[in-house]
C-alpha cells in the first residue's frame, strides 16, 4: 500500500467512532475594531517596533524619499514604483549575491494593519519579488494612509492567497540571546515607512 | 554535530540532574519570567481574546474530525499550483524523501528554517548519514547546532545558554562550519547576532536547496505559512531554487480566512508580541521555485485515535504552556528527553509514540503538578491536565503486572490515613523524626522550608522525583490539643 493510502486509512480508522459533527466557530472577533484613529494607532505601533516613520504629503514625498535613503548609492527600484529615486537600479532579476551588494530597496505595500503595526507586501506592481525587500540592508516602504486597515481580520479578508505575501512588523529581530532584542539578524536592519496622507 | 535525545534517562532522573545546575535555573527563571510578563501584557490588549481561543479550538477540532477530506483537499490545491506532494508514514520515510530530492539536484548542503517537525524526525542526522550537511539558520538553532547541544525550548531553543557561553561557542566552533567569528568578538548580544549574520549570509547566498516546516497549511488554497522573527526564514524560503517543506498532517486550517484567528493567537502567545517581525505565505510553486511538500504522519494518526488526547493535535507550538509551567521552569527542557518539552511535550510524546513502549516516554505524564496554568495559557484551549490524567491511567494500565511507584506509595499512605488512631501514631512518629531530621539539616527548598533528602522505601518511590517537605516538629493535631482550645 502506498504511504498516501495507508495514512488516509489510518485517519479514517482513527475517526471511525468519532463524533464528526461540526463545532460552531464564533466569529464575533471579526467585527471588533479598535477605538480611535487607525492611522495614529498604526503610526504608534510601527514606531514601537523600532521602525522609522516619516509622514508626508504627495508633494513632499520626493524630498522624504531622498532623506530616508540617506547616503545609499545603489537603490533597487522594482517595476511599477511610481516615483523617481536617486541612485535607482532596476530589477533585472539579480541573484541574491548581486542584491547583497546594493545599499537599499524602495517598495510600495499592499496594505498595513493598525493594531499590530504591520505592513503587508503581496509582491504586486511596485513591490518587487520577495528577495528584493529582504537582502539589501535598508528597506524604504511608501504607504498611503488609506491603505491602513484596523486589524488582522480585515487584512486577511482583503488579501488573496493566490499571491505570495510577506508580512513585516518592524525590522528583522532576534531575542535569542538572553531575550535581548537585537535588530537586523538577517533581513534589513532598517525599515523606514513613508506614510503619505491621502 | 549529531546530538539527539535518544537514550535520555526518564524524567525524574534527568530532572534531578537539571535541578542541581544553578546556572540553568537562573537562565530559565529569567527567560520564562520575562516572556510571561510580555505575553500577559499583549494578551491583555485584545478584548476578544477568549472568543479567539474558542474560535481557534473549534476550527482545529473541525479539521481533525474530517482530516481525511482536508488532506485530500490540501493535496489537490498544492498540486494544482505546481507543488509536488509526498506522504510519509514515519520519520525514516520523511527523511528519505528529503534526501532523495537533494540527491536528484546533486546538492550536498541545505539551509534550514527552524522547524519542530524536522527536528522530530531527526532530519539533520539522517541527511548527514548520506553526506548532506543541513545548516540551521535560526540564531538559537545555530547556537545549539554549533555547540553540539540539544534544544531546550520550542521557541527559544538556546534559552539555557547565556551570552558568555554563546560567545565561547561561536569563537571555538564557527570556523569549522564556515566563516569564523571575528577575533575580537565580545559577549554583547548585538555583536553576537552580527557574527551570526555574517556567518550565515555566506550560506544563504550559495544554497540551492532549503528545508522548512510550516506553521499552517491552508487546505482550500494550498497556502503554507511560516511565522518567524529573524529573516532567516525568508532567506531560506525565497533564495534557493528548491524548497522542501515538511508539514505535520495536523497543521491544516480549512480556509484562507481562518488564518485571521491564528495570526492573532500565535504571536501574542509565543513571543509576547503583537505580531512577529516576518510572516511568509506562499501557495505551491512561486517565482519559478520548485516546491515540494512532505505530509508527515509519524504518530499523529495514533494521537488522533485517542479520544481524549486528540485535542493535543490542535497545538500550534506557541510554547506559552512551557513558560507558565512551574515544573518546566525548574527543570528546563532537556529533562523531557524530546524536541517537545514542557506540558505539551508531556502529553504529545506519549500520544505520538504510545504508552508502555519505553520508560522515558511513560515517565512524562507524571512530569506535572496538574496546576492547570498550561490550560489557561493555551491559545487553542488544550486541556493538558485532563490529557495528563488520562495518560497516567494508560501508563498504569500498560504496567499492570508491576505496580507503579506512586501507586505503592499511595497505598501505604491510604492505610495510615484511613484510621484516626493510626494517623495519630504516625504523626507522632513523624514529628519525632522531623525534629531529628531538622537538626541534621537537610536541603532547603525555595521559600526556606526544609526538605528531606531521599526517603527509604517505599517512600523513595515518591521522593525520588520530588522534594518532600520536612515534617513539622509537632503535628497540627497535637498543637491543637495543646494550644487550640485556649
Ligand atoms: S499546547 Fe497550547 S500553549 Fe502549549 S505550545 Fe501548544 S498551543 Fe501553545
Amino acid at each position: 500500500m502506498s504511504a498516501r493510502e495507508e495514512i488516509l486509512g489510518r485517519v479514517r480508522s482513527a475517526l471511525a467512532s468519532a463524533d464528526r459533527s461540526e463545532t460552531p466557530v464564533p466569529r464575533g472577533y471579526r467585527s471588533s475594531v479598535p477605538s480611535g484613529d487607525v492611522v495614529e494607532l498604526f503610526a504608534e505601533r510601527l514606531v514601537d517596533y523600532r521602525a522609522e516613520l516619516t509622514r508626508c504629503t504627495p508633494d513632499t514625498l520626493p524630498e522624504a524619499l531622498a532623506s530616508a535613503l540617506g547616503p545609499s548609492e545603489a537603490v533597487l527600484v522594482p517595476d511599477g514604483f511610481p516615483w523617481a529615486v536617486p541612485g535607482a537600479v532596476p530589477d533585472t532579476g539579480q541573484s541574491a549575491a548581486e542584491l547583497d551588494r546594493l545599499d537599499a530597496v524602495v517598495t510600495l505595500a499592499a496594505l498595513a494593519i493598525a493594531t499590530t503595526g504591520t505592513i503587508v507586501l503581496d509582491h504586486g506592481p511596485g513591490q518587487g519579488r520577495r528577495a528584493v525587500s529582504l537582502v539589501p540592508d535598508r528597506h524604504v516602504c511608501v504607504l498611503r494612509t488609506d491603505q491602513i486597515v484596523p486589524g488582522v481580520p480585515q487584512a486577511v479578508a482583503a488579501l488573496s492567497p493566490g499571491h505570495p505575501q510577506t508580512w513585516i512588523s518592524g525590522p528583522s529581530a532576534t531575542s535569542d540571546i538572553e531575550l535581548n532584542r537585537v535588530e537586523g539578524v538577517h533581513g534589513p536592519r532598517t525599515l523606514h515607512v513613508l506614510l503619505v496622507s491621502s | 554535530m549529531s546530538a539527539t535525545f535518544v537514550g535520555m534517562p526518564a524524567f525524574p532522573k534527568a530532572a534531578r540532574e537539571a535541578l542541581s545546575d544553578t546556572q540553568l535555573r537562573r537562565n530559565l527563571a529569567h527567560a520564562t519570567g520575562t516572556i510571561r510578563a510580555k505575553r500577559a501584557a499583549v494578551v491583555g490588549e485584545v478584548d476578544d481574546w477568549e472568543e479567539l481561543r474558542l474560535a481557534g479550538a473549534a476550527i482545529k477540532d473541525n479539521v481533525l474530525r474530517h482530516l481525511d477530506e482536508h488532506l485530500l483537499r490540501l493535496e489537490k490545491s498544492l498540486t494544482d499550483r505546481g507543488a509536488t506532494v509526498h506522504w510519509a508514514r514515519d520519520a525514516a520515510e520523511a527523511c528519505e524523501i528529503v534526501a532523495s530530492i537533494a540527491r536528484q539536484h546533486a546538492v550536498d548542503e541545505v539551509v534550514k528554517v527552524k522547524s519542530m517537525a524536522t527536528q522530530e524526525i531527526g532530519l539533520n542526522e539522517a541527511l548527514a548519514a548520506q553526506g548532506i550537511t543541513a545548516w540551521e539558520t535560526d540564531l538559537a538553532e545555530l547556537i545549539v547546532q554549533l555547540g553540539d547541544d540539544l534544544p531546550s525550548h520550542i521557541l527559544v531553543p538556546a534559552i539555557h545558554r547565556n551570552r558568555a557561553e554563546i560567545r565561547e561557542i561561536f569563537r571555538s566552533r564557527m570556523a569549522a562550519a564556515g566563516r569564523p567569528a571575528p577575533d575580537d568578538l565580545s559577549d554583547r548580544p548585538a555583536e553576537l547576532a552580527g557574527a551570526a549574520r555574517l556567518h550565515l549570509r555566506e550560506k544563504f547566498l550559495r544554497a540551492r536547496m532549503a528545508v522548512s516546516g510550516a506553521n499552517f497549511a491552508v487546505a482550500e488554497s494550498g497556502t503554507l505559512v511560516v511565522v518567524e522573527s529573524e529573516g532567516n526564514g525568508r532567506m531560506c524560503l525565497t533564495l534557493p531554487e528548491v524548497l522542501v517543506s515538511v508539514v505535520g498532517i495536523e497543521k491544516i486550517v480549512p480556509t484562507w480566512s481562518d488564518l485571521d484567528v491564528f495570526l492573532q493567537l500565535l504571536p501574542r502567545s509565543s513571543t509576547g508580541e503583537r505580531m512577529n517581525p516576518y510572516t511568509s505565505t506562499w501557495s505551491g510553486s512561486t517565482e519559478g521555485q520548485e516546491a515540494h511538500v512532505v505530509l508527515l504522519d509519524n504518530g499523529r494518526t495514533r494521537a488522533l485515535a485517542d479520544e481524549v488526547g486528540r485535542q493535543a493535535l490542535r497545538c500550534i507550538r506557541c510554547s506559552a504552556c512551557l513558560n507558565v509551567c512551574p515544573v518546566y521552569e525548574r527543570t528546563g527542557g532537556h529533562a523531557y528527553g524530546s524536541v517537545y518539552p514542557g506540558p505539551i511535550g508531556a502529553i504529545l510524546n506519549p500520544l505520538l509514540r504510545g504508552t508502555g513502549v519505553d520508560e522515558q516516554t511513560d515517565s512524562l505524564p507524571y512530569a506535572s503538578s496538574l496546576c492547570g496554568a498550561c490550560f489557561d495559557a493555551c491559545p487553542v484551549r488544550i486541556d493538558i491536565p485532563e490529557v495528563l490524567v488520562h495518560l497516567r491511567a494508560k501508563v498504569v494500565d500498560a504496567h499492570r503486572s508491576s505496580p507503579k511507584a506512586e501507586a505503592v506509595a499511595m497505598k501505604s499512605a491510604s492505610w495510615v490515613l484511613a484510621d484516626a488512631r493510626r494517623l495519630n501514631w504516625a504523626e507522632r512518629g513523624m514529628g519525632l523524626a522531623g525534629r531529628v531530621l531538622n537538626r541534621v539539616g537537610r536541603k532547603v527548598m525555595p521559600g526556606g522550608r526544609r526538605a528531606l533528602g531521599r526517603l527509604p522505601w517505599p517512600g523513595s518511590l515518591w521522593s525520588n522525583a520530588r522534594d518532600v517537605p520536612a515534617p513539622p516538629v509537632e503535628s497540627f493535631r497535637s498543637w491543637w490539643r495543646r494550644e487550640g482550645r485556649r
